[in-house]
Parts: structure tokens; sequence; C-alpha cells
């Protein structure tokens, strides 16, 4: 996958993530919110969890993402 | 009698004050739009709501949150779908997270086809929301040993099954019903399986502080009106639960007096 927009350069080294089940490479160095902010979606109506633990909203800037991670990205749907 | 004989001032859960004893659920619905009309014409206060993975391939999807507004409904997050304790656990640290908030549903499921409460299970997973600061509703087998166990581990509200989830077949033990609630000191709640508006009638004559359902709104043919039924409902099997019923007998009472009929 090629994305110049968040890797900043086109030789910096890659993440190779799955997020929601879907594998995604990203640049290094990417942040919760810089993923949230690749994707689109907005921060106040989700929930993330890296690797089975939740990342606090508080911490989404400064929680950088490793190579395998396995983040989950949950919000509320109807439901009985 | 006067006005102020009819009135019921509504329940109470984890220091929560509700008018309304009815709990509706959101799912099932063929739109979001038939969503919203259906939760507002019922009247209901409390939502229930699930937790999934968001859409990556349409982050702008239209969400729930725009239609039944958190601001104006209690959201109480649930666990459908969980069949381990750790999956249900780890769902509501991610409701609270989403939404900041603390009550949750608690359901473990066994398997299809009846989807019965997974007890060991929920015992379990009641356990570990517990002493992580939840304040748990757990939806549970028609069993007062197990209901009355979940009370004491500190769950805030007993919710037992009237028959198996999205089954429309009423409450089929309802003599375990009145028992869970006659031993409780939470709030009772049948949960799951009510069809009609006399179900869930009945489910509140029993004593029940509060009927949750979904599918019986929203599966049916005109679901704004169920909804509106299922209001007046529960309002009726309250008040009839309030007022205490007749004593039943199979032989005849007459109304009418049996002196003075003409010769």
């Amino acid at each position: 996958m090629t994305d110049t927009s968040l890797a900043g350069t086109r030789t910096a080294p890659t993440l190779r993530i799955t997020v929601n089940g879907e594998a995604l490479s990203l640049a290094a160095g990417v942040s919760v919110a810089g993923l949230l902010d690749h994707l689109g979606l907005p921060r106040r109506k989700i929930a993330v969890e890296r690797n089975l633990e939740i990342v606090p909203r508080s911490l989404y800037d400064e929680t950088l993402l490793s190579d395998g991670d396995q983040i989950e990205i949950v919000h509320f749907i109807g439901g009985g | 009698m006067n006005a102020t004989t009819l009135e019921d001032d509504g329940w109470t859960v984890a220091g929560r004050r509700f008018r309304s004893r009815l709990v509706v659920g959101t799912g099932r619905y063929k739109s979001l739009e038939e969503t919203a009309a259906s939760i507002a014409a019922s009247g209901a206060e409390m939502v229930t709501v699930a937790v999934r993975r968001v859409n990556l391939s349409d982050p702008n999807a239209p969400m729930l949150q725009d239609f039944v507004p958190p601001t104006q409904y209690t959201y109480l997050p649930n666990t459908a779908g969980c069949h381990t304790a750790q999956d249900a656990v780890r769902t509501l640290r991610l409701a609270r997270e989403a939404g900041g908030w603390n009550l949750v549903k608690l359901e473990v499921l066994g398997p299809p086809p009846f989807l019965y409460p997974d007890m060991a299970a929920t015992f379990e997973a009641a356990s570990a929301l517990l002493a992580d600061n939840f304040e748990v509703m757990v939806y549970c087998a028609d069993d007062p040993v197990a209901a009355k166990r979940l009370e004491e581990m500190g769950c805030v509200a007993i919710m037992p099954l009237g028959a198996p989830i999205g089954s429309g077949m009423g409450v089929v033990n309802p003599y375990m019903i009145r028992a869970i609630k006659a031993q409780a000191k939470v709030p009772v709640l049948v949960d799951a399986g009510i069809g009609t508006a006399s179900e869930a009638a009945f489910a509140m004559e029993l004593g029940c502080d509060a009927v949750l359902l979904n599918s019986a709104i929203a599966h049916a043919q005109d679901p704004v009106r169920m909804a509106a039924a299922m209001k007046h409902a529960v309002i009726a099997g309250r008040h009839a639960y309030l007022a205490g019923r007749m004593p039943r007998d199979y032989r005849a009472d007459p109304s009418s007096p049996t002196t003075g009929t003409i010769r």
C-alpha cells in the first residue's frame, strides 16, 4: 500500500497492523490519533483497543503504533 | 379516588430514577429513522445498544447516536453476541471508553438455537466487571438461586428471560419470575421473550419493576404503533399489579344483586 499522506517520505519504514481484522500498512511513527485521521473516523464516538488493551482517548496522540499491532475500533450500533 | 392514588413514581436502578418502566432495544429496525420514531413512541428513557466494529469502508455512515441521542436517552451497552466471559468483559470495557458510563447490560449466551444464558460464564464476567467498578444489570436464567447469587455479588438489576431472545413466546415460566421478584432487593426486569402488549402487561402484573424488549416492537408490522402499545401495556400492567387482582374461582359469582328480580 502506498500512502504518502501519512508517511512523510517514501523510504520511511512501514508498519503492518491489523485494524478490525483488515491488514493495513502505515508509515512508522504513526499514533492512534494519526490512524483515526487516516481512516476519517470521528474520535468522539468510538473506542480503540490495541492488543487487547483499551487506549484512553486522552492518550491517542502519544500512543504510537508498533509493527504487528492488533487494533479494534468500535462504536455503538442498534442492539437489544 | 383522587389522582394521586394513580401515580407511579417510577423505579430506580443504581441510583438513577426512571419514570418509564419500559426499556427498549435499538436493534433489528429497518432504518435508523424507524428506530428513532419507535423509541420515541415507546416512551422509554433507557435503551440498550450493541458494541461493534466501525465500518472502515464507510466511516461517515449515519450513526445510531445521531438518531437516538445519548443526551436524551440512557444508553445501556450490552454484550450481545458474546459467548465467553472474556469477550463480554472486553466488550463492556470498550463501551465504557466509547460512552463514558458504567451502567451496562451483561449477557453471556449459550449456543443457538436457544441462546440461553450461560450462567457459569455470566458469573465469571459479572465478578470481573463488578471488580472493575461497573454497574451490572444482568440477563440471566429464570433460576431463583442464580438470581439471588448475582444480587449478592453486587449486580444492580436482575433480568431473567421471559423466553429465548427474539422468540416472542412471552413469559413461559411466570411462577419463577414471581419468585425471583419476591426475594429480590434490587430491580427485576423481564428481559427477552415478550411478543406482544398483553405479555408485557403480564410481566408487569407479576410485580416486575420494568420490562426490556426489542424484537416485539422492531418485528411488528407497524413498529411505531406497537411501541405505543407497549408503553400503555407496561403502565396498565403496573397499575394492575398495584391494584391487586381479584381471586380466581372456577365458579360464577354474579355481579348483579340476586334479590329484587321481577316475578
